[in-house]
């Protein structure tokens, strides 16, 4: 299905959000996630269903002032 | 300096963006002596792994970290990137910003004092990006804040403390409320003055990543800071408008 992944509209196969980290090579990298504009903690994530059009943020820490 | 019940030895607060290098960051944050580190959250592509790097960065600046939302325009866009941040940088603290104009990056003041409810009532220790507006002020601690942050000029100008009267009215309404004036010095002169007035600390970044040398310059704060703040503990001589001789007048020879 087609999600939408850091604004990107991109095809996937996992139905999961946990399933799609991996699949996207995040692995056990330290990022964060929301799914339509609502977090999603780490725990929360094996259990967390996608559907086609959904909006996926996955951050990592950056610099910041 | 105690903010949110935690002891924090500098009154300089440093951001970590823009520098030239990690290592200039580094030696940066070495000659500051802050104690507290700006930080924020950004979009990684798989396999990216920048996060890592920069985590490990900042981890070895042994340095309190204090996440922010910059950039935030909406309510629940700041609310989303603050737990976020919450559970990559292990705090609950948050430079809470939710900014309502393009131009001058000012606050939105009505979206700042629901995101801070919100987040106050998660469980959030909310340091609001504000402005000097005193109304504003006593919402944000209605809504849980414990720490203000006011600006003194728009991000990155580097123009100083453009409304003296205002921030000093703030600080004169509220003296017990510990608060960080945050954006817009340029200048360690303007974070002298912020510590005369009574700031508690500031809080600044551009004018230190974007200087010719950054470690000088953090020094430079520093100092300044340092300055500034035995001046205001030192309760400062009353200004007069005409001349008061300093040498004695009694005693000196009569010669005309």
């Amino acid at each position: 299905m087609k999600i939408e992944i850091n604004g990107t509209l991109t095809e996937v196969r996992a139905d999961t959000l946990a399933g799609v980290l991996d699949e996207l090579g995040h692995g056990d990298a330290k990022v964060a996630t929301a799914l339509n504009e609502t977090f999603v903690p780490a725990s929360a994530r094996g259990q967390t269903a996608l559907a086609p059009g959904d909006r996926v943020e996955i951050v990592a820490p950056r610099q910041g002032g | 300096m105690q903010l949110y019940g935690s002891e924090i030895s500098s009154r300089l607060m440093l951001g970590t963006a823009q520098y030239p290098s990690p290592s200039v960051l580094a030696e940066a944050f070495r000659r500051s002596g802050a104690g507290i580190a700006t930080v924020s959250v950004r979009r990684e592509a798989g396999g990216e792994r920048a996060g890592a790097a920069f985590w490990d960065l900042v981890r070895d600046l042994g340095v309190t970290l204090l996440p922010n939302t910059a950039g935030c325009h909406s309510v629940r866009e700041a609310v989303t990137t603050a737990q976020m941040a919450r559970e990559l940088f292990d705090t609950s603290w948050i430079k809470l910003e939710v900014i309502g104009h393009a131009d001058t990056l000012q606050p939105d003041p009505f979206g700042l004092v629901e995101a801070a409810r919100i987040l106050t009532d998660d469980g959030f220790k909310v340091f609001p990006y504000t402005t000097e507006d005193v109304v504003l002020a006593d919402r944000l601690l209605d809504a849980g804040c414990e720490v203000l942050m006011p600006w003194g000029a728009p991000i990155g100008t580097g123009l100083g403390l453009t409304n003296i009267y205002g921030l000093r009215t703030l600080r004169a309404q509220f003296p017990d409320v510990p608060m960080v004036v945050d954006a817009g010095l340029g200048l360690p002169s303007q974070a002298a003055m912020a510590q005369e007035m009574g700031f508690d600390a500031v809080l600044l970044n551009t004018a230190v990543a974007k200087s010719g040398d950054p470690a000088a310059m953090a020094e430079g704060f520093a100092r300044a800071v340092e300055a500034g703040r035995l001046a205001y503990q030192a309760d400062p001589m009353e200004p007069r408008d005409m001349a008061a001789p300093s040498t004695p007048v009694i005693g000196k020879a009569f010669l005309s």
